[in-house]
């Protein structure tokens, strides 16, 4: 069970805004943060992972307190054992993909990796570097390597944004194979309607930093917005022609 | 070539490749805070580093000096603990030499530690890495051009230097007189075929050195 009580200030090209969410998010939840930009989506991600540190409020994780302004705690980066994979995906040009991978075990272990090349079909590309990948196969490298750490949470940043549609389509899968591996849970950041339909268990809609609404997306965004009805159903027929 | 000339040269060469071999150790920690680190007065200590760029050699020279005389605290302070005498001596010089030299060594390794994107560290330390392990497994090896250049500007800047060295080392046969002191020695005594030979050299390593760092910004280009 991860909580999260925090308040952090946000500068965004509309001035400055607070970030502040409470919730509670459960194990084996595949949870989407989804908002337009500037919402707070990625802020959250970083505060949760330790790269940013919020104003006030607490981070715990089965009863491991992340960050705690009253008591000063702070646990760093390294110490919280997330996964993080950022929209570019930070693949490191100096290693292989096998090398990307193995960098982050705790332990060196091969036959995980080579476990983790299989599963996520990159056994011929395993001594490629990644500026000779495409776009998906880098995707696939950083989610193999996020699980390669065996995080504690695992936390995605508009993970398939810089990808076509149909290689978004195809490639969401592998995120919802990556969660249920790891089977703990996973933060994802969104904006495209359709990847939270297709991907989420529970979304959290953000708006200005605040949450706007909070539940399974169906729900949520039924509740929500005639725009947002208009959209399911057009992705509802996408689904079903697939 | 007589003993004196090759005396020179390999003054001319230890200078440099101490003065170089200190700053890559010293230079890369500063590189290292000033890309990473923010805190007071940054501005000003960045300032400082890049000074020699535009101040002329003959005033850090004359600093030097100054700094290097028993009368004042770090001279003496060398004198009574070391018993060195740092004026017109090739420590004195290689000091100088350092401190002249710091923003050839510290400017290229800091842009290339600014330009690896934040996500590679970021990334690292999520993995459970310390800033040590990220700092050679993944910085490093992404800045390899950046590092050649910045040994390669240094020791270029050094075999060519002139003021401060004359200020401080003066022109000591086998002690402080290096190639471009005695380019300016050779043509004052009429030597124009010796001071061609020492011309000719520098020009051709300066040329090497100069090759070297513009063939590896190219492929730079073409790797990330």
């Amino acid at each position: 069970m991860l909580k999260i009580n925090v308040q952090r200030e946000m500068l965004t090209s509309g001035g400055k805004t607070n970030l502040e969410i409470c919730t509670e998010i459960k194990d084996n939840e595949l949870l989407c943060l989804f908002g337009h930009s500037g919402a707070g989506k990625t802020t959250l991600l970083r505060i949760l992972a330790g790269l940013t540190k919020p104003d006030k409020g607490r981070i715990e994780f089965n009863n491991t307190v992340w960050f705690d302004s009253e008591k000063k705690i702070n646990l760093p980066p390294q110490q919280r054992n997330v996964g993080y994979m950022f929209q570019n995906y930070a693949l490191f040009p100096n290693m292989t993909v096998e090398k990307n991978i193995s960098f982050a075990q705790k332990e060196k272990d091969k036959v995980e990796v080579d476990k983790l090349l299989d599963l996520f079909d990159l056994g011929v590309l395993k001594n490629q570097h990644p500026d000779k990948l495409s776009g998906g196969q880098k995707q696939r490298v950083a989610l193999a390597r996020a699980l390669a750490a065996k995080p504690n949470v695992l936390l995605l940043d508009e993970p398939l944004s810089a990808l076509d549609f149909e290689m978004r389509l195809s490639l969401q899968h592998e995120i919802r194979k990556a969660h249920d591996l790891l089977n703990t849970v996973t933060l994802m950041v969104s904006h495209d309607l359709q990847e939270v339909l297709h991907l989420a268990s529970t979304v959290i809609l953000l708006k200005n930093g605040t949450v706007i609404s909070e539940g399974k997306p169906v729900d949520v965004f039924n509740q929500k917005s005639s725009e947002y009805k208009l959209k399911m159903e057009y992705y509802s027929q996408i689904f079903q022609s697939k | 070539m007589d003993q004196d000339f090759l005396n020179t040269l390999s003054l001319t060469g230890r200078l440099a490749g101490w003065t170089t071999a200190i700053l890559f150790i010293t230079g890369f920690p500063i590189a290292y805070v000033l890309a990473y680190k923010r805190f007071p007065l940054k501005a000003l200590l960045e300032a400082l580093f890049s000074m020699p760029l535009v101040l002329p050699p003959t005033v850090l020279g004359f600093y030097m000096l100054v700094a290097y005389s028993p009368q004042n605290a770090f001279g003496r302070f060398m004198a009574e603990h070391f018993n060195t005498w740092l004026a017109f001596s090739f420590a004195g010089v290689l000091i100088a030499s350092v401190l002249f030299s710091l923003p050839f060594m510290i400017q290229p390794l800091q842009n290339g530690l600014t330009s690896i994107p934040k996500s590679f560290r970021e990334t690292a330390y999520t993995l459970g890495k310390s800033e040590f392990t990220t700092f050679f497994r993944v910085l490093i090896p992404n800045m390899i051009p950046s590092i050649i250049t910045a040994i390669a500007m240094t020791f270029a800047h050094c075999i060519g230097e002139f003021g401060v060295v004359i200020m401080v080392g003066g022109n000591i046969q086998g002690e402080t007189r290096v190639a471009s002191i005695a380019i300016f020695d050779e043509v004052q005594a009429l030597n124009y075929h010796t001071a061609n030979q020492y011309s000719f050299i520098l020009f051709i390593v300066s040329l090497l050195i100069l090759t070297l760092i513009y063939s590896i910004n190219g492929k730079k280009k073409i790797l990330f």
